[in-house]
């Protein structure tokens, strides 16, 4: 074995360590978990670029996904300058980096592939189709309905939370019911949906790898349209490309780095880099 | 040839790099000016029932 390829196996491994770390940075409000409050300091000013509810007991910091849609519900804004400026920010510099190295809930999906199972590969036609409704996701539920349908206050609601995201429902409504017996009885029909939606996504995470990561998450709609210009890039040198297949069965995201990476779906996990025996992909 | 499109592309990519990057950083200080952080602040350290499917 050479000493690249090793280096690209030991870059690997690495992953899901820096993987346990960021998520261990994004809630390391101990505390919180044990007394059930949450976090009030001055790292809730910020957003942190991934995926990870701010109403968890444990968060240190706000969700980019989850300010866009309070600043668009609060009736004084119509769109977070804040938010965007960040997720525009960190897009540019890392791409979908951050889904494949920092976000708790992709390393969740990550841990959950890991199940000895027969992986499902979904028919190329409909994988396609599926991938265009992340953006759906951020344009009409983090964007536009929160901003534009509003009560009788002016005030909008949080879509994409309130009805969709699976990190909210795990890292906080589950948490919270556990820690506060007073909010139990205020749970119905809008939780029931919700754990029904988390544990579809988390049974569908072991036979797809990253399944919402792939077809419904709003931030990584966002980081995909700047992965084509984003710093971070990986290259394919196609002289050295063996046409083997192998990046392509090791790719979590279902692409084939072969025919191009840095589009909008690779996460830049690395594994096709650790599987490439020839060393073409770097 | 191929040399002359690659080295264009990559120009296009450096000058959306660049785009992305003074636009991104322009919105945060808008942002701030606008008190947006703080408006974020107060939903984050409040547990938001409806958030989480609760209320």
């Amino acid at each position: 074995m050479s000493r690249m390829h090793r280096h690209r196996l030991n870059a690997a491994r690495l992953r899901p360590v820096i993987q346990l770390l960021a998520a261990a940075v994004c809630n390391g409000y101990a505390a919180g978990l044990a007394k059930g409050h949450l976090y009030s300091g001055r790292g809730k000013l910020l957003c942190l670029p991934v995926l990870n509810c701010y109403s968890c007991p444990a968060a240190l910091g706000s969700c980019p996904v989850g300010a866009l849609q309070t600043v668009a519900a609060g009736g004084r804004h119509r769109i977070s300058f804040y938010a965007l400026g960040i997720l525009l920010l960190c897009g540019t510099l890392f791409g979908r980096l951050l889904c494949g190295f920092a976000c708790p809930f992709g390393f969740l999906q990550d841990l959950l592939a890991r199940i000895p199972l027969r992986k499902r590969n979904i028919p190329r036609k409909a994988d396609r189709m599926l991938r265009y409704l992340k953006y759906a996701v951020l344009f009409f539920l983090v964007l536009l309905l929160p901003a534009v349908i509003r009560d009788d206050y002016g005030l909008g609601k949080p879509w994409f939370c309130k009805y969709l995201c699976p990190a909210g429902t795990l890292e906080a409504g589950i948490p919270h019911l556990l820690a506060d017996p007073r909010l139990r009885a205020l749970t119905g029909m809008l939780f029931s949906w919700k754990l029904t939606v988390l544990a579809a996504l988390l049974l569908a995470a072991v036979r797809i790898p990253r399944c919402f990561c792939r077809y419904l998450c709003p931030l990584g709609a966002f980081y995909a349209l700047c992965s084509r210009f984003s710093v971070h890039q990986i290259t394919v040198q196609p002289d050295a490309c063996s046409a083997c297949g192998a990046c392509a069965s090791a790719c979590p995201m279902g692409i084939d780095p072969a025919k191009g990476v840095n589009g909008a779906e690779c996460i830049r996990c690395g594994k096709c880099k650790a599987a490439c025996h020839t060393g073409a992909i770097r | 040839m191929i040399k002359n499109r690659k080295a264009g592309i990559g120009m296009k990519r450096n000058l959306m790099r660049m785009a992305g990057l003074t636009a991104g950083a322009v919105l945060i200080v808008l942002g701030i000016v606008r008190g947006e952080p703080a408006e974020i602040w107060e939903k984050a350290v409040r547990v938001c029932l409806e958030c989480i499917g609760i209320g």
